[in-house]
């Protein structure tokens, strides 16, 4: 006979607010072997989880019925509560009654009431057959990567190197930097976002605990918290890293010009190329496909003639030029992963209304950022991309991609408010002259000193921030016309403007999708990486050993990002701290008295976790490898003959649950 | 004389998406039948058909299976498993004379608690519209006489 303790938590109103405790209390109390159901308001604070120790002892229970919240919320905690209490922590079982059923039934008291009973005799049906089961220890590899160079993952990378442990630092562009390199100045304190990046960067490169890899990409990654495997491929740059001093003969020798996706396609870069001066490392990559000596080589192929170029070997004083130099693909192990691969700007020409990014006096934020940049292709000098011409009549429109579900982004990029506060500051900085317009739905300034900024913008500035959309935009004369809506003032605007920029919002980037499948984390509908918690854990996923820093999972500032890249090295300090891990015991076994050796759980298993064994007539059977086995019950469900299982969720814990939730 | 059907419906969540999902469809307040009681697996490739015939044998009027996205499984390929056992049962069901209607594969992302919620809603207003089970069933009929 067990001895079984229900506990019904009423986390304050959230669920006795809806589901009548008093009746389910009556209606579990008299299930057989149920020898205890207790209240409390809140089971997981310290007098709700003391008195469900307190109880175990006093009444000798061997198993934990917790009527309360998802089993994702509280179910370590839980867990925890009854092992203090002496209690094998896989005897525990939760009813999920607060998000399962109270919030989301509040309309119909009487229905939740009824779901909470059948949830919570469900529990007691399982955890009937709930085995104490033992997690077993592995060791851990105490070292890091992080997935992009952008600030966050640069900050990251510092924090943990900082703290002693190796960390390797994978970026897929030529240089380490991300977004903020491309960036003129910061909001609110127009700081030069360089000048306070690039001494981030050359203290990541020249970190004894860092190792970075550019041009480098994520290939491949299994294993699992403490122990993943991971494979890197390294792009072939055609240029020896080690032999190149970045000296910069190549590049500036290089006879061809191609638009620069560090300066968005404004200026021109060489086909050898570092994508910005202040690049680490300093050394540049050969874009293979618009090179000379590559098209010589193709049309040679064909039998025609080329010239062939190769300046930048000829010319290169250590001859680091290596036209064979391939792809490399790297094995290295990680005890933790931390994905801070960015986002990147909204794509405006999918606005057909406003020129479909046809109209070359229609720029986007991150155009303008390096319009205004000093680094940039004008080198600062405010020329409008048509004709060159100093823009004096500057429009804004807010919410590009942005809060706008007939692009599919209902969400709010968050940081574009302050964006355009800050760039029409600029413009008027460049240029007094200049007359800035805003139009926007709503001011979005929460952050510190971020209202004040944006009022900054109206009342020292003059600039004039117009609340309504844009309907339309046209090109007419050498102008483009705006053509909005003063919706304060209820009247239609038309302002010919000499520059019109579009406030992109963020969106996921390019490979996030593909990059999430890889590491098997969740993404939300817009390929926004999803924490394991959107409050309680913003920095974990939900995969053990996996973190989240930046934009990766949502639009961020620079300071959020810089701080979640802190804080995900403390998540995996954390990690690091511990000489070994406990590894989940909810893994699948065999009934070796059944198996009958076809093996169909083998063919199944992602991980390979199934070993063949020889029984004693010399038969091979099919027998779990713990360290592999992960516990997806695959196998389980593969098998013919009911011969493997799987801990915590077997077959007949499943049965019991379905015939206590048909009664 | 009304009909106040009830449908029973059972859903088997994956743990890492659809189970959060439904999860997130709580945090957000968004509402849904109470038909709908739900088992937690670590995936859905766990689910064998068994089960899923356990749960009409017991009287379930409808079942839900509801997993990761293609290509999403934090289990690499388990729900590419499930898909391929639905479509086969899916078949089988004709056999046994359960309505196809009465059996669902659904993709459910851990960020998706509003689908989950119409998910649900839909499976209700459909069982709801086929009635009872037209097979054997063992649990007794709410029926309600005006």
């Amino acid at each position: 006979m067990a001895r079984i303790g229900i506990f019904l938590c009423h986390c304050g109103t959230n669920i006795a607010g809806v589901v009548n405790i008093s009746q389910v209390r009556e209606a579990v109390k008299d299930i057989p072997q149920v020898v205890l159901v207790e209240e409390s308001k809140y089971m997981c604070s310290e007098m709700g989880q003391g008195g469900i120790r307190e109880a175990i002892e006093k009444n000798k229970l061997d198993r934990v019925i917790i009527s309360a919240c998802s089993p994702r919320m509280h179910e370590n905690t839980f867990r925890k509560t009854v092992a203090d209490a002496g209690l094998n922590p896989y005897l525990l079982e939760i009813a999920n009654v607060r998000e399962q059923d109270s919030w989301v039934h509040a309309d119909d008291k009487e229905a939740a009431t009824e779901k909470a009973i059948a949830l919570t005799r469900t529990a007691v049906a399982k955890a009937l057959l709930n085995q104490p089961l033992t997690p077993k220890r592995v060791g851990l590899t105490k070292r890091a990567l992080v997935i992009g160079g952008g600030i966050a993952g640069i900050q990251a990378a510092l924090d943990i190197a900082n703290a002693g442990h190796p960390v390797v630092l994978v970026e897929r562009e030529p240089t380490i930097g991300g977004r903020m390199a491309q960036l003129d100045k910061t909001f609110p304190t127009l700081d030069c976002s360089s000048c306070i990046l690039t001494p981030r960067m050359v203290e990541a490169n020249q970190h004894p605990n860092i190792t970075i890899f550019t041009y480098s990409e994520v290939m491949s990654v299994s294993g699992f918290v403490g122990n993943f495997k991971v494979q890197i491929r390294q792009k072939a740059r055609h240029v020896d890293s080690v032999k190149c001093t970045g000296c910069g003969i190549c590049w500036q020798k290089c006879p061809d010009l191609v638009p620069s996706e560090f300066d968005t396609g404004l200026g021109g870069r060489k086909i050898i190329y570092v994508p910005f001066a202040q690049a680490i490392p300093n050394v540049p990559v050969i874009d293979m496909p618009n090179c000379r000596y590559v098209k010589h080589l193709e049309a040679a192929k064909e039998g025609k003639k080329l010239p062939p170029c190769r300046i930048c070997e000829k010319l290169c004083p250590t001859g680091a030029i290596d036209w064979e130099q391939e792809d490399q693909v790297l094995t290295e192990d990680f005890g933790a992963i931390v994905v801070a691969t960015g986002f990147k700007p909204f794509d405006y020409g999918r606005y057909t209304e406003f020129g479909a990014g046809k109209y070359p006096d229609v720029i986007g934020l991150l155009q303008l950022e390096r319009l205004l940049s000093a680094s940039g292709p004008t080198n600062g000098e405010l020329k409008r991309p048509s004709d060159g011409a100093h823009p004096k009549t500057v429009v804004f429109l807010s919410c590009i991609g942005s809060r706008d579900e007939r692009m599919g982004k209902p969400y709010c990029s968050k940081v574009c408010c302050m964006v355009m506060a800050k760039q029409a500051i600029l413009l008027k900085d460049h240029d007094p002259e200049i007359q800035p317009y805003v139009f926007y739905i709503d001011v979005r300034a929460g952050g510190k000193d971020y209202e004040e900024f944006y009022q900054r913008s109206q009342r020292e500035q003059g600039v004039l921030w117009l609340r309504g959309r844009v309907s339309k935009l046209y090109q007419d004369n050498g102008k483009v016309i705006v053509m909005g809506e003063d919706s304060l003032m209820g009247r239609p605007v038309e302002i010919a403007a000499d520059l019109v920029v579009m406030a992109t919002g963020m969106e996921a980037n390019d490979g996030a999708v593909d990059l999430a499948q890889t590491l098997h984390i969740s993404y939300d509908t817009h390929g926004f990486m999803v924490e394991a918690h959107p409050k309680l854990r913003p920095l974990e996923t939900n995969t053990d050993g996996i973190f989240l820093a930046g934009t990766v999972s949502g639009p961020r500032d620079i300071p959020e990002t810089v701080a979640q890249g802190s804080g995900v090295a403390a998540k995996v300090l954390g990690l690091f701290s511990k000489d070994e891990l406990a590894t989940d015991p909810t893994v699948a076994y065999v009934d070796a008295m059944r198996c009958t050796g076809c093996f169909l759980c083998a063919e199944v298993c992602p991980y390979g976790a199934i070993d063949k064994e020889p029984s004693r007539d010399g038969r091979l059977l099919a027998k779990v490898n713990e360290s592999l086995c992960k516990g997806c019950g695959l196998c389980v469900a593969g098998c013919r003959g009911n011969c493997i299982n799987l801990r915590g969720f077997t077959n007949q814990q499943v049965i019991e649950e379905i015939m206590a939730l048909c009664r | 004389m009304s009909l106040d059907y009830e449908p029973r419906i059972i859903g088997f969540l994956c743990n890492w998406c659809a189970f959060a999902g439904a999860d997130l469809a709580g945090t957000t307040r968004t509402g849904y039948p109470s038909n709908i009681r739900i088992i937690r697996v670590p995936c859905s490739g766990r689910v064998d058909p068994l089960l899923i015939l356990k749960a009409y044998q017991q009287g379930a009027d409808a079942v839900l299976i509801a997993g990761c996205h293609p290509g999403d499984c934090h289990y690499v390929q388990g729900n590419y498993f499930a898909r391929r056992r639905f479509a086969l049962l899916r078949q089988f069901l004709d056999y046994l004379g359960i309505e196809k209607e009465r059996l669902r594969l659904e993709w459910v992302s851990a960020s998706e608690g509003r689908k989950f919620a119409r998910l649900v809603k839909e499976m209700t207003e459909e069982v709801s519209r086929l009635g009872p089970r037209k097979d054997t069933v063992r649990r007794p009929v709410k029926v309600a006489t005006e």
